[in-house]
């Protein structure tokens, strides 16, 4: 498993396109995003913790039909499928692998980008704490729909359809931790309810990412 | 006592859907109109509301159906994960796009109210927003179906995707819930003491709920029966190509 980590993690860096694409996605957004709704520090600063949510959740979004099809082309994810490896360990393993290369860089990009948008001071540890905490989350749940459409032609649009009504929750949770946080509030409940998202999908969705891989392959 | 199981068996589906249809269809009709009319011309008008009020009668069982329809998709999608019935799956098929209209339904008559009474066409409430939420996820449910071919493949995704959308479903309730406190009223019928709706306008809201059930029950079994005749002509024109 952790070669298979490795492999997916090499195949990311070196392949090209898919490691920084996420993160100039959301780069650009917190560009377009003053651009269109004007400079003043103080709009800026109360739909920052939004913004950067809204663009996190969508930067984890553009990469994640990549997560199955190239390895459904060449013949590797049959391979993986009838691997000693039980295919849901395969499949939480192509999560984390999607989460490093995608989730954390959001993550520890994320600050740069709050500056930009104003974000208040106080806000700055709840962002990263936050997002460290639900990208994870979006990973599990991205990989579910990956794999729900992996046999198809066009998926990709179909994918945010399948996807972003799923993403809801953590990102309620996620924005209101970032706002209470900016507006110097407890925190603890969204997060602990952020928390409780994360451990709970990624206990049990690689069980159903894992069951519609196999109906796919048949 | 015949089995519920004894219907897994498309023919005998098809051979009591042909009398029971007509009836629940006609019963269905009836029961609405009745509902309808006694709901919009017999009830008086609400001291604060004025007519306006009468829009429960569309409203309240169309939003009760629009949930309804999740869980019997729920229900017959478990039944297909769990026991491969095909009739449970096409059944399921045919339940969304019903409940896309009854959650569309809930929508429109609730922003035709809210107008009036609250000043706005849509307000981010906590229900308002679950509505869409749901309205989101039978899209996606929808869509899923229409872009597999396979017809057994594409009735095993859905099933898991509607067992996982059920989850975040619920979950997106009460995150809409934490979210924002909102205005919309509490339930319209409930058990629990204070909340008093009159018996005059009770009654044709219960006939009015009973009429919905039944125009869903009818739709889904005319849905699954068109499905069933699908799957037959497809097998007959593979048939017909191998000979």
């Amino acid at each position: 498993m952790i070669a298979l980590l490795m492999r997916d993690l090499r195949l990311a860096f070196r392949a090209g396109g898919g490691f920084g694409l996420g993160l100039a996605f959301f780069l650009i957004l917190a560009v377009l995003v003053p651009l269109g709704i004007g400079p003043e520090p103080q709009t800026l600063a109360r739909i920052a913790p939004g913004i950067l949510w809204v663009g996190a959740l969508l930067a984890c979004l553009l990469s994640l039909d990549r997560i199955f099809a190239l390895d459904f082309e060449d013949g590797s994810l049959d391979l993986l499928a009838t691997a000693p490896v039980p295919l849901e360990g395969a499949v939480s393993m192509k999560a984390l692998a999607h989460w490093l290369t995608t989730g954390l860089p959001l993550v520890l990009i994320s600050p740069v980008l709050g500056l930009l948008l104003f974000l208040p001071g106080e806000a700055y540890l709840w962002l990263i704490v936050s997002l460290a905490l639900g990208t994870p989350a979006l990973s599990v749940i991205g990989t579910f729909g990956a794999a729900l459409t992996v046999g198809l032609k066009r998926g990709g649009l179909l994918l945010s359809l399948l996807v972003l009504p799923l993403y809801i929750p953590t990102l309620v949770f996620g924005a209101e931790v970032v706002s209470r946080g900016a507006m110097g509030l407890a925190v603890d409940t969204p997060l602990a309810l952020l928390a409780g998202i994360t451990a709970g999908a990624v206990a049990i969705l690689p069980f159903a990412s894992a069951h519609v891989l196999r109906i796919n392959l048949r | 006592m015949a089995s519920f199981w004894e219907y897994a068996n498309p023919l005998k589906f098809m051979r009591t859907t042909d009398w029971l249809l007509p009836i629940v269809a006609i019963a269905a009709v009836v029961v609405t109109s009745i509902g309808l009319i006694w709901g919009f011309f017999f009830t008086p008008d609400d001291f604060r509301q004025g007519s306006t009020v009468k829009i429960v009668f569309i409203h309240v069982p169309a939003a009760m159906m629009a949930i309804n329809a999740w869980v019997m998709m729920l229900v017959a999608s478990l039944i297909w994960l769990i026991r491969r019935h095909h009739v449970s799956a096409l059944a399921a098929k045919a339940a969304a796009p019903v409940g896309l209209v009854m959650t569309l339904i809930g929508l429109i008559t609730g922003a035709v109210w809210g107008q009036p009474m609250w000043g706005t066409w849509w307000a981010w409430d906590p229900r308002l927003t679950s509505f869409l939420i749901l309205f989101l996820f039978y899209l996606g449910y929808i869509a899923l179906w229409s872009a597999i071919d396979d017809p057994d493949t594409g009735a095993d995704l859905t099933a898991v995707l509607c067992l996982v959308g059920s989850v975040f479903a619920v979950l997106s309730r009460y995150a809409a819930i934490f979210w924002n406190q909102g205005l919309h009223q509490g339930a319209s019928l409930s058990v629990a003491p204070g909340t008093r709706m009159d018996w005059a306008y009770k009654a044709p809201l219960y006939i009015s709920m009973t009429g919905f059930g039944l125009i869903f029950l009818a739709l889904v079994l005319a849905g699954t029966r068109t499905e069933i005749r699908a799957r037959r002509m497809k097998a007959l024109v593979t048939r017909e190509r191998m000979a």
